[in-house]
């Protein structure tokens, strides 16, 4: 009978341990759906999306501009208070930030935008994977880096930096757009903010 | 009885075997030039908290706990070791440029409000290393403080 005890009472403790790791996998594993789910509703929903990813592709890699049109895009699901459209958008930014292409630049311009890259693309890697309040909370800082490299890379279109003075003692962010649309708070309160300056 | 005795078996085999995988140690003897501490004049009541509440995952010096020698608790906290210093390692703090550091002090400071940070699962064994209110305030006050300064 003692040895049946002691039998017992290892398989228990073993087993704990199996479930233990196991719990864990199972854990990741369900993240990952979740994620995979967000992402295939994202398509059902926009079958127009692809053509769009074509023509950024066309105007070519490592270019600001592609960075800033993913930019606007993202500011536009959050505006929607679309969630996981905001996630697919700061996961391709992180992409394209990674991709640009300085070699153009003046040494200091270079160390600049480097640095300015490094930040922003945590960020958009952060907004990948958050819930919309966290989403927001970095997309302010994403926002300043943002426009310190259209200081420095310049842009085609004419821009407008906008200011919305109730979220976080202050927030900017960028509008390809004269009127106001917040991505801070989205239809809480659409249109509360200003134009602050125009660039280009 | 056979089959019960046989899967104890292995079961205890395999408890054993992943005894002798080896994880990775995250601890270091000298505190490297660039730590956090040493690059900023830190108080040292948010130098305790820091140590106590922080620097476990986001340094390379961890103060284990008894259990990180059993497996799978050592595999669970050698992934979240490596999660944290990912995302923001203190003895590596001077390499940051101003905009980085400016960045993750900003995080730091909505993570401890949010009451994110320190995670539940740490502080639920660390009890001391959860904040109080008043210890919250006092760090993202002198957080904000470093952040203007920069």
């Amino acid at each position: 009978m003692n040895k049946l005890k002691s039998i017992l009472g290892i398989v228990s403790i073993v087993s704990i341990t199996l479930i233990a790791v196991s719990c864990k996998d199972n854990n990741k594993k369900q993240n990952k759906t979740d994620i995979d789910h967000s992402e295939m509703n994202h398509d059902n929903s926009n079958g127009h999306h692809d053509s769009d990813k074509k023509e950024m592709a066309m105007s070519g890699d490592g270019n600001s501009e592609v960075i800033l049109y993913e930019y606007f895009n993202l500011k536009d699901a959050l505006v929607a208070d679309d969630n996981a459209k905001a996630k697919e958008l700061g996961a391709s930014l992180a992409t394209s930030l990674g991709k640009l292409d300085v070699s153009s630049y003046t040494d200091t311009q270079k160390a600049d935008l480097k640095d300015i890259i490094e930040d922003a693309v945590e960020h958009a890697e952060h907004i990948s994977e958050s819930d919309i309040a966290h989403q927001r909370e970095h997309f302010k800082i994403l926002s300043e880096g943002v426009t310190d490299m259209v200081a420095i890379t310049g842009t085609k279109n004419t821009l407008y930096q906008q200011f919305c003075p109730m979220y976080d003692g202050g927030s900017n962010w960028l509008s390809m757009s004269k009127d106001v649309m917040n991505p801070y708070y989205g239809s809480k309160m659409l249109n509360c903010g200003k134009v602050q300056k125009e660039i280009n | 009885m056979k089959i019960v005795k046989i899967i104890a078996i292995v079961l205890l085999v395999a408890f054993v075997g992943i005894q002798f995988i080896p994880t990775e140690r995250n601890q270091s003897d000298t505190v490297p030039e660039t730590d956090f501490m040493l690059v900023h004049n830190v108080p040292e009541s948010i130098q305790k908290k820091l140590q106590v509440s922080c620097y476990d995952c986001h340094s390379n010096n961890t103060q284990y706990p008894w259990y990180n020698k059993i497996q799978p608790a050592a595999w669970f906290l050698e992934d979240h070791i490596k999660e944290g210093k990912a995302e923001l390692n203190f003895s590596e703090w001077d390499s940051l440029s101003s905009r980085r550091k400016s960045s993750k002090l900003r995080s730091i400071i909505k993570q401890i409000e949010s009451g994110e940070m320190p995670l539940y699962s740490y502080t639920l064994i660390h009890k001391d290393a959860a904040f109080s209110e008043a210890e919250a305030k006092e760090m993202i006050n002198w957080i904000t403080q470093l952040k203007d300064s920069l």
